[in-house]
This record gives C-alpha cells, structure tokens and sequence, in this order.
C-alpha cells in the first residue's frame, strides 16, 4: 500500500512538474513548429533530441498533418496561401515540392547549407528536393519500391530475382501458371500514379516531357513507346485477373495482405511491408514460416536488359517562408537529417535513409536485411514529374487510366494525353 | 405573433411597438450571426467564381467574366456528377419516406410502455457520425476485410470474388444503403410528429362512415401531414443533394460516383482551383434553392402555417 502511494505521489509531482517545465521552456526560447506526417513516434523523438542537442536556443515542437499525401498538401498549401507563420520545419512529399517552391511559400536554402545537406545522399532524394536547378528542400529520408517475392513462387518458375533481375513479363507469366495473385496498385489513388510513373520510366519514356512549362505549354509523353509499353502491363494484369479481384481496389496495405495469403506470389511495395509482416507474425497473426518464405530483388524491368527506373518517395524538409525564425528552423533541419538519425528513424521506424552513410550502420542491417538493395533501387530511382500542377497531372493520370482491366495500349495514352492537356488548359474539369 | 386583447388604443400600439423591438433584440444578434456566416460566404464565392483564380499562383489572378460557368456547364464531367447526385437524391428519398413512414406508423401504434424504447433504438443509426458510419459500411463491403460477402453469398451475383467498390451499381447501391440505412430514422421522427398531429376524431368519424384503412389513410391521414411529410421530404432532399462522406470515403469518386459536393472539394480543395471551384459551388447552391422552390411549390405548404402560426 504505501509503495503505491509512493507512486501516486510520485504521479502527481510529475503532473504538476510537467506543465511548470513545459511553462518555463515558453520564457524566451525560440519555439519552432515541425509539422510532421503521421508515422511511428520517430519525427517527435528526432524533434526532442535535437531540442536537447540545441541547448535551449530553440525548442521543436510537432503537429501532426493528415494520414494520405494529398491531404497533407491540401491543408499545407491553404496555410501557405494565408502566410501561416506557424510553419517552420514541414514534412513534404517530394512531388508536391515543386508546386510549393514555385510561389514562393518555401524559404530558400543556403548555398552553403545546400552544399553540407547533399553530400553523401543519394541521387533520387537529391533530385526530389530540387526545383529549377536549385535545391528547396532538405533530403530527410527517401522510399522506393522493391520486387518482393514468395520464394516458393519463384523457384517453381524458375526464377531467382535476387541474382538475376526479372521482367514484368516473367513476373505476369509465373503468376498466370501458377493461378497466384500479383501485388500491384490498382486503386485510384496516388499509388497508380506511382506505378504508371515508375513504368514509363523503366521503359525509358518520361510521363511529362517539359516538366518545368507552364501550365499550358506541358507535354505529356504518354504517346509513345514507353507508355504503350506500361499500358499493356497494367490492362493485361487487370484484364487477365492477375492481380486478383481486389485488384481496382488495392492500395499498398490491401496488396500487402493478398500477398501474405495463400496466393501470394510477386508484389510490388515499399520496405514498410517488411517491418509490418514481421509485427505481424511477432504477434501471431501470420506464421512464422512466411518471413522465411519472402525474398526481396530490384524492381521489375519492362525491357529485358535495361534497369528499371523503380518509384521514388520518402519525406523532404521544406523550411516555411513566412517563419519568423528561418536561420533557427534551417539549423534543425539539419540536426534532424544527420545520418545518425537518419539510421535511427529507419531501424526504429523502418523508413529508409536518403544519406548513404546511414546504410552502413549495424542497427539498420540488422532490422533490414535488404537496406544494399534499398540504396541501390534509391541510386536508380525516378521521381514522378515534377511540376507544379502535379495535382492535375496525378488526378488525370488516375482518371483515365482507371480500372486496369479498362486500360488499352491503343487507346489509353491518347486520351490521358487529350485529357490532361484540357484539363491543364483550363479547358475541362477533373 | 398573437395581438394582446383590450386596453386602450395608444397603449396597445405602444406595447405592440415595445414587442416587436423586443423581438429584433432577441432576434437581432442571431440574425448578424447568420449574415456574417451565410450571406458573406456566399456573395464571396460567387465573386471569386468570376476570376480564374488558383492559390498557389496568387499572382496570376485574372478576371476571367462567365468563363468559369461555360467551362463546367459544357463539361461532361459536371453533368455526370449532377446526374448521379440527382440519382440519389431521389432513390434516397423515395425509400426514405416509405421506410420513415411505415417506421412511424409502428411507432405510432406501437403498445405504450414499448414506445420509449422502440424510439431510442430506432434513433440509433441517425446518432452515429457519418464518417463513422461510412467507414463500418466500406469496411463491411470490402472485398478483403469485409463479412457482407461471406453473409449473403447465397444471393444470386453475390460471391467471395465480388468487388463492391470496383463498379459503378454496386458502389453506388452500397451507398445509398448506407444513406437510407442511416437517415430514415430522421424521416420517420418528422412523420411520427405529423401522424400524432391528425385530428383523432377526423380518423373516428371516418371509420364510422365505413372507410377502409387503405381509404381512411389516403383520405384522412396522409392529407392532414401534408406539412410534416413535405418538411420530412424538403430537408431530407436538401441532405441528400449534398451527399459527401459517404462517397468520400467509400470511394472517392472512383467508378463514376463523383457527386457534385465532391467535385467542388476536389476542385477547389484538391486543385486549389478556387475560381473554377466557387462556380461549382455557385452553381450546387442553385441547385439547392431549386429543390426548395419546386418542393414548396409541389405540396403548396406555407412553412409557418405547418408551425401552427397560420
């Protein structure tokens, strides 16, 4: 009994210390805003270590933004719009990126800063933070895409994707023998876009020719080689049911759990399937004997012998234009992307590093066995186009080539083509 | 407003004029309130539907006249969203009010001590939020977490394989189901107070005179709600025009179910089109004060009299 009262009082010193310490901090410290996307707790342990490492010239404090990207973008975009100045240090999706420089809403990056945050990073995420040759944002940690497989799967195929990179072609026809489901993104979301992109790119075709136009002088590149090719990819898969009926539905965790059950075979993901599918069989939810049964490989190629170009994502720090402290927020921005914490941020949270020394610590190859060929893929990786009007680009991408099964190399490219080009004249509604 | 009987004539004009000040006072900040947060809203979209406007270009604003009007009135996709709106704006209400009305004539003549309860539990879908209720549909509909698939696959058409979400009828049928289910409740409370409003003696005289139940309430009942069925179907209407949630979340306008809510969001929020986005919701409030019009127009109710303010 008196040790719980111990306790309590104990409790009840803290609940009174606390507010009085978070009182105090308020006296004359700078207080920066980081607001942060939704992840495992890693962004709001980073924010408190490097107000630690900052010794009391700033204070970061979080704030959480909605769970999907364009939500993200929406309400980031309208608080730019109105000079929040709130804004310090902010989580951006890097196809957004460009659509927030381009007016101004970013503050700019010092050459020097610039110079100290590229080095050693890999070249996707240095690519994602640039905007007309200038860096605008600060590579924080960078996603791509891998080919993860059931090894059972492949080896009655006769594949081994880890030594030998394998085609769509190959990956359609073991899972047409084999009556297995393929683990691609069909919905209409984002994640077809991130697939159509990553297509036309390995097939060396760019979905937008002249990213950096103005709106009504883009072109897209769809009319071509490269996006008849990624057409007749995803109408064969949707057409033939080879990526199971979920298929028009399939977001990235949904494509995760098709590919955990029985007729799982290839899929397409980012590495956060590897963390989650391993969750799940530490809680008992899946067997043991999946995780033995998964392999991972570079992503698929369109044409034999010619890398893919896999999807490139992750998360960039943008420093707000209309913030009152922007030498403070550039700081911790730079106290956030050290590759120490970088390699932290991935072991714990299994997102993966854009600084390549990162790669090289013990924790994340212990927790990933696949980080080489994360770097790799990242060393490969295309963004999607990069353009302020992304929104548009995305949105009719997914409009028109949505459901799979209705995709068409014939008809498909022109009328995304048609489509867009109206909708970014001003011409047509999305 | 009653006249206050007797008095003399200079103080009942006095006291007539000291209520109606009364009445602006009370009324009076409501009213400012209302102003601020519907007239100003609406007079400054209907101004920046004039303008090719786009936030993240704040520069580039430009007045642009009608052209903004001709852009959505001629495209496909509007017309598109207004018909799917329309679409289930009327098969909502439809089954709504036959739903509602069947519920509250069971309310109705429900044994006493069974009502109270009989209510509450009829009430409960209407008191779940709606993104919540969108949510414990989608989920109950979904091809991989969802049971609706397993329950029912005895139906013909209905397998593990069918993907509820993936086409246009079955996504839309998922979401009116899930409107109906969860706004009936409101619908029959509204004609449950219009039933318990019919003159008992008109319904007694009736069956004297020998009319059936079909007769007593096609001649009796039904014409003595007119104002409760007419409110029921007005605001139910107006609701159902501005459907967004449920189409929101379950499938964001995938599969040709993009209503015309939805495409001013993603118009004016998702483009940050906010000219192009104000016309679309210029033109959805047209819209709305239409219904209005032809509903009051249809059932030739004055709103007061249905008060009991006649």
């Amino acid at each position: 009994m008196r040790r719980r009262a111990r306790h309590l009082a104990a409790l009840a010193a803290l609940a009174v210390a606390l507010p009085l310490a978070a009182c105090g901090a308020d006296d004359g410290t700078p207080r920066l805003t980081w607001y942060i996307n939704p992840d495992n707790g890693g962004q709001v342990e980073l924010a408190s270590r490097c107000t630690q490492a900052a010794e009391g010239r700033y204070r970061i404090t979080t704030e959480v933004l909605p769970r999907d990207a364009a939500s993200q973008r929406e309400q980031l975009a309208r608080r730019l719009a109105a000079k929040d100045s709130s804004i310090d240090i902010m989580s951006l999706d890097p196809p957004f990126i460009p659509e927030l420089s381009e007016p101004g809403f970013l503050a700019p990056i010092p050459d020097d800063v610039a110079e100290q945050v590229t080095t050693d990073v890999v070249q996707g995420a240095i690519d994602g933070a640039t905007w007309k040759d200038r860096l605008v944002a600060i590579p924080f940690w960078a996603n791509t895409q891998l080919l993860w497989y059931r090894k059972s799967v492949a080896q009655a195929a006769g594949l081994d994707p880890s030594s030998t990179p394998v085609t769509w072609q190959q990956v359609m026809d073991a899972a047409a023998d084999q009556d297995k489901f393929l683990g691609v993104q069909g919905a209409k979301a984002e994640s077809l876009t991130v697939w159509i992109n990553a297509l036309v790119e390995s097939a060396g075709g760019h979905v937008l020719e002249n990213p950096e136009a103005p709106a009504d002088e883009l072109r897209l590149g769809l009319e071509s080689d490269a996006g008849r090719a990624a057409a007749q990819i995803i109408g064969t898969i949707g057409r033939e049911g080879l990526g199971g009926p979920g298929l028009p539905t399939a977001d990235e965790n949904a494509t995760m759990s098709v590919f955990q059950r029985d007729r799982g075979s290839f899929m397409v993901n980012w590495p956060f399937v590897w963390s989650a599918t391993n969750a799940a069989v530490d809680d008992g939810t899946l067997p043991a004997s999946l995780v033995d049964d998964i392999g991972w490989a570079m992503y698929p190629q369109v044409d034999e012998g010619t890398d893919a170009r896999p999807p490139y994502g992750g998360i960039n720090l943008g420093i707000g234009a209309f913030s009152r402290h922007v030498d403070l927020a550039l700081e911790a921005a730079q106290c956030i992307v050290t590759p120490e914490n970088q390699a932290w941020y991935f072991a714990t949270n299994g997102n993966p590093p854009s600084s390549t020394k990162a790669y090289d610590d013990p924790d994340v190859q212990e927790a990933f066995p696949m980080a080489d060929v994360i770097r790799d893929s990242l060393e490969q990786a295309a963004p999607r186009p990069q353009t302020p009007y992304y929104n548009e680009v995305s949105t009719g991408l997914q409009e028109t080539w949505h459901p799979p099964a209705s995709v068409d190399p014939d008809t498909t490219p022109r009328d995304s083509t048609d489509f867009i080009t109206a909708v970014l004249r001003g011409e047509a509604l999305l | 407003m009653s006249t206050p009987t007797g008095g003399r004539g200079r103080g009942r004009s006095d006291r007539a004029r000291d209520e109606a000040r009364l009445g602006w006072w009370l009324a009076g900040p409501a009213f400012v309130v209302m102003l601020a947060v519907t007239v100003y809203p609406i007079l400054q979209a209907f101004f920046d539907s004039l303008f090719s406007y786009r936030l993240t270009a704040p520069g580039d604003k430009a007045f642009n006249g009608g052209r903004n009007y001709v852009v959505v009135l001629s495209d496909p996709v509007f017309w598109r969203a207004f018909l799917v709106t329309l679409v289930i704006t009327l098969v909502t209400v439809l089954v709504e009010v036959i739903l509602g009305f069947f519920l509250a004539l069971v309310m109705h003549r429900a044994i006493r001590s069974l009502r109270g309860v009989l209510r509450t539990a009829i009430l409960v879908p209407y008191g779940i939020i709606t993104v919540v209720s969108a949510f414990a549909w989608f989920y109950a509909f979904d091809i991989s977490s969802g049971f609706v698939n397993h329950w029912f696959d005895w139906v013909p058409g209905i397998d593990a394989d069918l993907n509820w979400f993936a086409h246009q009828g079955t996504s839309l049928f998922v979401i009116m189901a899930s409107e109906i289910w969860k706004t009936t409740p409101f619908i029959s409370l509204l004609l449950l107070a219009g039933l318990s409003q019919v003159p008992g003696e008109l319904e007694e005289a009736a069956q004297v005179d020998g009319a059936t139940w079909a007769q007593r309430l096609q001649r009796v009942v039904l014409p003595n709600m007119r104002a409760a069925i007419m409110v029921a179907v007005l605001f139910r209407a107006l609701d159902a025009f501005r459907i967004f949630d449920n189409v929101f979340i379950m499938t964001n306008g995938a599969n040709g179910t993009t209503v015309l809510s939805l495409l001013a969001y993603r118009t004016s929020i998702g483009r940050l089109e906010i000219g192009l986005g104000s016309a679309i919701s210029v033109l959805l409030f047209l819209c709305v004060i239409g219904i209005c019009f032809v509903a009051i127009k249809l059932f030739k109710v004055d709103l007061a009299s249905a008060r009991g303010e006649a």
